[in-house]
């Protein structure tokens, strides 16, 4: 069986005064149908745009080389009717920010049928009553009375679930979720993840999910891919990432989580800078702020290496590394 | 915002019956409130004007007396017949008492009053502004839309020469357009207002094209700039990853989003059309309350100075409540009675 979405040898330029910078390096990895894929990284390290480019959502002017396969069809040779069925049917993304991602002058129950009608031709009194067993679905149960409200009406968790209970209206095949709880609060972050895992189970949606978030992505996600200057540094079963990673970069970040054992204190953030994938240096990016760093990691940016029935790494000192990543950095961390 | 427990007797509050009734008692409010605002509005204007007309230097004597030296025996009478000696805050008395009862007096150029001097001038003035106000809307709106929608060569010319029209003042724009078009090309006539009907509208195009062309710029710049920026917006982006088809994309959002501060600045241009107007009918030497109000001004005509001003205030103000009610209507996050100004 071949794989839902295929990625490959993903490069993206994005115009920037006039130049094309680079914003994604290298990106592969493959999603089988019906798995949630985890995408964690920095703030800029390029989550939203791996999305945006599988969603061809990309802004004017932008440079694409390499190819992403839905179904095994290159989603970059889609043209008009094709890619509209693509983006009504196939794919459906939910976004971080609810309310700027709704149209406020317009009815949530506009918002939720709209779809429906247009691209299904759903009549409109049809599509109403989905959009209230919908609703029922993420936990609102005065659906009728919510359709006739403007977003504004409507707490943050509140639009969420709006907008997920539309993104799984059409039965996508694949859920694109950038980030879909960072604008909530911690509680109402655990009930939409509860809603949103349960309808990708049920449906037997495959999902990419965006999270700057370790644990997060380890709690829904089967696989979790690490993201760093726009180039996969890592890619790990989710629950094996946070005990064994493979990359320094995944090992820091694990370190730069907040300790339930220790809430009190600074936690050791990552020293240096993130970089965007445009300044990143030649070898590997990196390389700058990793503490393993060697000659040979400046030289040239460095393979994605697959290690056999566990993941792949993109760090040439992968292999001697392994197991002492996490270890080192506790000792050094408890002598300063 | 907690509408999360939302208590069971609140349930009603979001039914379209409720929400149209609160709809009406707020668009109820708000024009009461702008009637309020209008009456005093008027007065405070009432009394700037006849001051103003006070202070200025001249006297109606001169045009009354044509410039002939008479007895003062025959000024006097003049005078006592057209209450010009009492002292000014009576005479403002007077009028603002004859006002309470219908009667805006009486026009000392013309021996008419002024309410049927109003309607017999009137009309000129309000067929140019409707006519001008027609062509904002229109050309205003297609030209920003097309610009909005299709960047391009063309776009970016339509929008420089747009920044350059509205740099043009209306009198100058009647002054080239009647050379180009009345005299030159002979399209059009070059002044006058026809014998009614279709002939006067005739007569008023070219008048409302001069009114209007900066207007027209202007609010195509203002459309084109919103829509370019709704464009952008996040939730136009949610739309097209939906795959609405295009044309649904354009209208239903990127159009209707970007019609709320769009019509709202036309509004109030069009609203400035009124005061253009004086311009514009001299140029063109249209017999509409502009006309008259400038040669009332000069000859200090008080109470036909009065009556105009007074309409044009009207008319502005009337013109801005109707902007903030369509705008509470367009935008649902606006409480009718919310908006100030
Ligand atoms: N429209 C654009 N034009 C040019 N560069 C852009 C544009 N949008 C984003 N970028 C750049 O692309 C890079 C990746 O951005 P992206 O939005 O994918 O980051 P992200 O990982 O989603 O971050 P965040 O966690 O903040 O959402 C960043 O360096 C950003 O500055
Ligand atoms: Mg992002």
């Amino acid at each position: 069986m071949s794989a839902l979405l295929e990625v490959e040898g993903l490069n993206v330029h994005l115009p920037v005064d006039g130049s094309l910078r680079r914003v994604l390096h290298d990106v592969s990895f493959t999603l089988e149908a019906g798995k949630a894929l985890g995408l964690v990284g920095e703030s800029g390290s390029g989550k939203s745009m791996t999305v945006r480019t599988i969603a061809r959502l990309l802004p004017q002017g932008a440079k694409v080389d390499g190819h992403i396969r839905f179904d095994g069809t290159d989603v970059f040779d889609l043209r008009s009717e094709a890619l509209r069925r693509y983006r009504s049917g196939d794919v459906s993304m939910i976004f971080q920010d609810p309310r700027s991602h709704t149209n406020p002058v317009r009815r949530i129950g506009d918002f939720l049928t709209e779809a429906m009608r247009i691209n299904g031709k759903v009549p409109a009194r049809e599509a109403s009553r989905r959009a209230i067993d919908l609703l029922a679905e993420v936990g609102i149960h005065d659906g009728e009375r919510r359709m006739r409200q403007y977003p504004h009406e409507l707490s943050g968790g509140l639009l969420q679930r709006v907008m997920i209970a539309a993104s799984v209206a059409v039965r996508p095949r694949l859920i694109l979720a950038d980030e879909p709880t960072t604008a909530l609060d911690v509680t109402t972050q655990a009930e939409v993840m509860g809603i949103l895992g349960r309808l990708q189970r049920e449906y037997g949606m495959a999902m990419l999910f965006i999270t700057h978030d370790l644990e997060l992505a380890a709690a829904s996600c089967d696989e979790t891919i690490v993201l760093y200057a726009g180039g996969i540094v890592e890619r790990q079963q989710s629950k094996r990432l946070h005990d064994d990673p493979l990359h320094p970069y995944t090992a820091a970040l694990v370190q730069a989580r907040p300790d339930i054992d220790h809430t009190t204190g600074r936690l050791p953030a990552i020293p240096g800078n993130p970089t965007s994938a445009y300044e990143a240096p030649d070898g590997c990016a990196f390389a700058p702020r990793c503490r393993f760093a060697q000659d040979r990691c400046r030289q040239a940016f460095p393979p994605l290496l697959t290690i056999d029935g566990i993941g792949a790494s993109r760090c040439l000192r992968t292999d001697e590394l392994r197991g002492t990543l996490l270890a080192g950095a506790t000792t050094e961390e408890v002598t300063q | 915002m907690s509408v999360h427990a939302a208590p069971p007797a609140a349930l009603g509050a979001g039914s379209p019956r409720h929400n149209n009734k609160r709809l009406a008692v707020n668009v109820l409010k708000l024009v009461a409130a702008r009637l309020a605002g209008l009456l005093g509005t008027l007065f405070v204007a009432s009394i700037v004007i006849f001051g103003a007309l006070y202070l200025a230097p001249g006297s109606p004597l001169t045009f009354l007396t044509h410039g002939r030296s008479m007895s003062p025996e025959a000024i006097a009478q003049l005078e006592q017949q057209y209450h010009l000696d009492e002292p000014v805050p009576l005479q403002y008395l007077r009028w603002l008492g004859g006002v309470l009862h219908g009667d805006f007096g009486t026009s000392i150029l013309f021996h008419e009053s002024v309410g049927s001097l109003l309607g017999s001038h009137g009309p000129i003035t309000l067929v140019l502004v409707v006519l001008s106000a027609i062509l904002v809307i229109a050309f205003g709106l297609a030209v920003g839309v097309f610009a909005g929608l299709r960047p391009g060569v063309a776009s970016s010319s339509i929008m420089a020469a747009a920044t350059a029209v509205m740099a043009v003042p209306a009198f100058v724009a009647a002054v080239v357009l009647t050379l180009v078009f009345a005299v030159v090309l002979g399209w059009f006539p070059v002044f006058g207002t026809g014998n009614g009907g279709l002939d006067t509208v005739y007569h008023l195009i070219l008048p409302a094209i001069a009114l209007s062309l900066a207007s027209v710029a202007f609010v195509g710049r203002l459309a084109q700039a919103a829509i370019r920026q709704e464009m952008k917006a996040d939730h136009v982006q949610t739309a097209i990853s939906r795959g609405l088809p295009y044309r649904f994309v354009i209208r239903r959002h990127v159009l209707r989003n970007a019609a709320m501060p769009v019509l709202t600045v036309a509004g109030l241009t069009i609203a400035g059309l009124i005061a253009g107007s004086v311009v514009v009918e001299q140029v063109f030497q249209l017999n509409g309350l502009g006309s008259l109000l400038v040669t009332s001004v000069q000859q200090k005509d008080f109470p036909v100075v009065q009556g105009i001003c007074l309409v044009y205030v009207a008319a502005f103000i009337v013109l801005n409540t109707l902007i903030d009610l369509a705008y509470s209507v367009l935008d649902p996050r606006v409480p009718a009675s919310g908006r100030k100004q």
